[in-house]
């Protein structure tokens, strides 16, 4: 089968090549000038026109499309430079508002701060100066008790001294010898109390 | 007779035989590929007009050519070739639009035949020195005459610029078209040797014929490229005259 085919190819390319070589061998049909008037003509007739074409309607076309491509570029840019500039502008305005009602919140709140607390200062100053102002008063009366406590401590002592005598004698006694008696007893005991 | 390699530059008449004074000028395969060559730019150009800000494919391709040759228009010309950009825009992309559409198979390639090549060349040529002369008079000739060149040697040297400045068409129109030739011929000999070696022994050219196909489409590509970069440095002589 393949030897088959193999020698049929061989006879086909054997005819092939035969009837090459018996072609007409007229050289190069370039060098025939019989349609060389022809080429000319339609050489600048189609490559005139093609020519004509290009150059007035559709390059014009082209480079219009190719500038306003790269000039809608550059206001692209443009734009998006300024819309940037604007944006970093909104930020630090952003920025700058936070930061300010940071201060302000701060600043209230310091005040607000020192004003309870002055108020408090001013309570409790107060509070004192009426807490001093008692115990001065009640140190006060504690004197005068004390002073008037020994006096009545004496004179209790002496007409508690007079009585007893009386109760005792039957009689009254000089007051005034008792009294001195009574001082000198009590000025002894004070004595003794405050350890002199 | 399809197996000849140089068949595929046949020109043939397509439609009746047109002729004006005795001139014939009819449509020919060269004439319908040129013309498929144009509609097919004009068509990808017309839809890369769309103004939108975000391009899509075809736009972008659009805008990529453009930007592409006004970049090497203005790096080997200056900003004085600016008027010129329509032109060579135009030729560049017609160029390799034939070179492309010569690759398809069983197509054909305009740029193959030296009379085409030969007229872009020569139209070219004398544009730029109408342009060398309009823009400096007379003195467009001291491109003739180097700078700093004894003066021993400057007959031999001014007739030598000479040469090569009239040369330039030929040169020019010679490269592209040697080139296109060449590939085409060589592919279509590599291709005749997948068919009368077969099955057994074709594989070794058709692999052959796989990589030049590669080869043949950047080569499609860079002599388009070659062809317009030099007439911008054609262009580049006769607006900034340096010597």
């Amino acid at each position: 089968m393949l030897k088959k085919i193999i020698f049929q190819f061989l006879a086909l390319s054997l005819i092939f090549t035969y009837s090459a070589q018996s072609a007409e061998s007229g050289g190069m049909p370039q060098l025939n000038p019989e349609f060389w008037i022809s080429q000319i003509f339609w050489l600048v007739l189609t490559f005139g026109l093609l020519f004509i074409i290009l150059s007035k309607f559709i390059l014009p076309k082209i480079s219009n499309n190719l500038e306003t491509r790269k000039s809608q570029i550059l206001e692209n840019i443009e734009t998006a430079d300024k819309q940037r500039e604007e944006t970093e502008k909104k930020v630090k305005e952003f920025d700058k508002i936070i930061n300010d009602t940071k201060v302000e919140a701060k600043n209230y709140f310091n005040s607000e701060r020192q004003k309870v607390l002055d108020d408090i200062n001013n309570k409790r100053l107060s509070l004192e100066k009426d807490i001093e102002k008692e115990i001065i008063k009640a140190e006060e009366e504690i004197d005068q008790l004390k002073k008037t406590s020994q006096e009545k401590v004496t004179k209790i002592a002496i007409e508690t001294s007079s009585d007893l005598v009386k109760q005792l004698i039957g009689e009254d006694i000089n007051k005034s010898s008792l009294s001195a008696i009574v001082e000198d007893l009590s000025k002894k005991e004070m004595e003794k109390h405050n350890g002199i | 007779m399809a197996a000849n390699p140089m068949y595929q530059f046949n020109v043939y008449r397509i439609g009746p035989e047109i002729k004006i004074n005795n001139i014939d000028i009819s449509f020919t395969n060269a004439s319908l590929f040129m013309v498929i060559s144009s509609l097919a730019i004009l068509i990808i150009f017309n839809l890369g007009t769309k103004r939108s800000i975000i391009p899509n494919k075809i736009q972008l391709l659009a805008e990529l050519s453009y930007s592409f040759i006004s970049k090497m228009i203005s790096d080997t010309a200056g900003s004085k070739a600016k008027p010129y950009f329509s032109f060579i825009f135009s030729l560049f992309m017609f160029v390799l639009f034939c070179n492309m559409f010569g690759m398809i198979p069983y197509s054909f390639t305009v740029t193959s035949h030296i009379i085409v090549t030969f007229v872009l060349a020569a139209f070219i040529f004398i544009g730029v020195t109408i342009i060398g002369f309009i823009k400096h008079g007379l003195g467009y000739l001291k491109l003739f005459v180097p700078s700093g060149v004894p003066m021993v040697l400057l007959p031999l040297i001014v007739v030598i610029e000479i040469i090569s400045y009239l040369s330039r068409p030929i040169s020019l129109s010679v490269r592209l078209f040697a080139n296109m030739m060449a590939g085409h011929t060589m592919m279509k000999v590599f291709g005749g040797f997948v068919v009368s070696l077969g099955i057994v022994g074709g594989w070794l050219p058709l692999g052959f014929s796989v990589a030049l196909t590669g080869l043949e489409i950047l080569v499609a590509f860079l002599q388009a490229y070659v062809f317009a970069i030099l007439t911008c440095i054609y262009l580049n002589d006769a607006l900034n005259l340096h010597h």
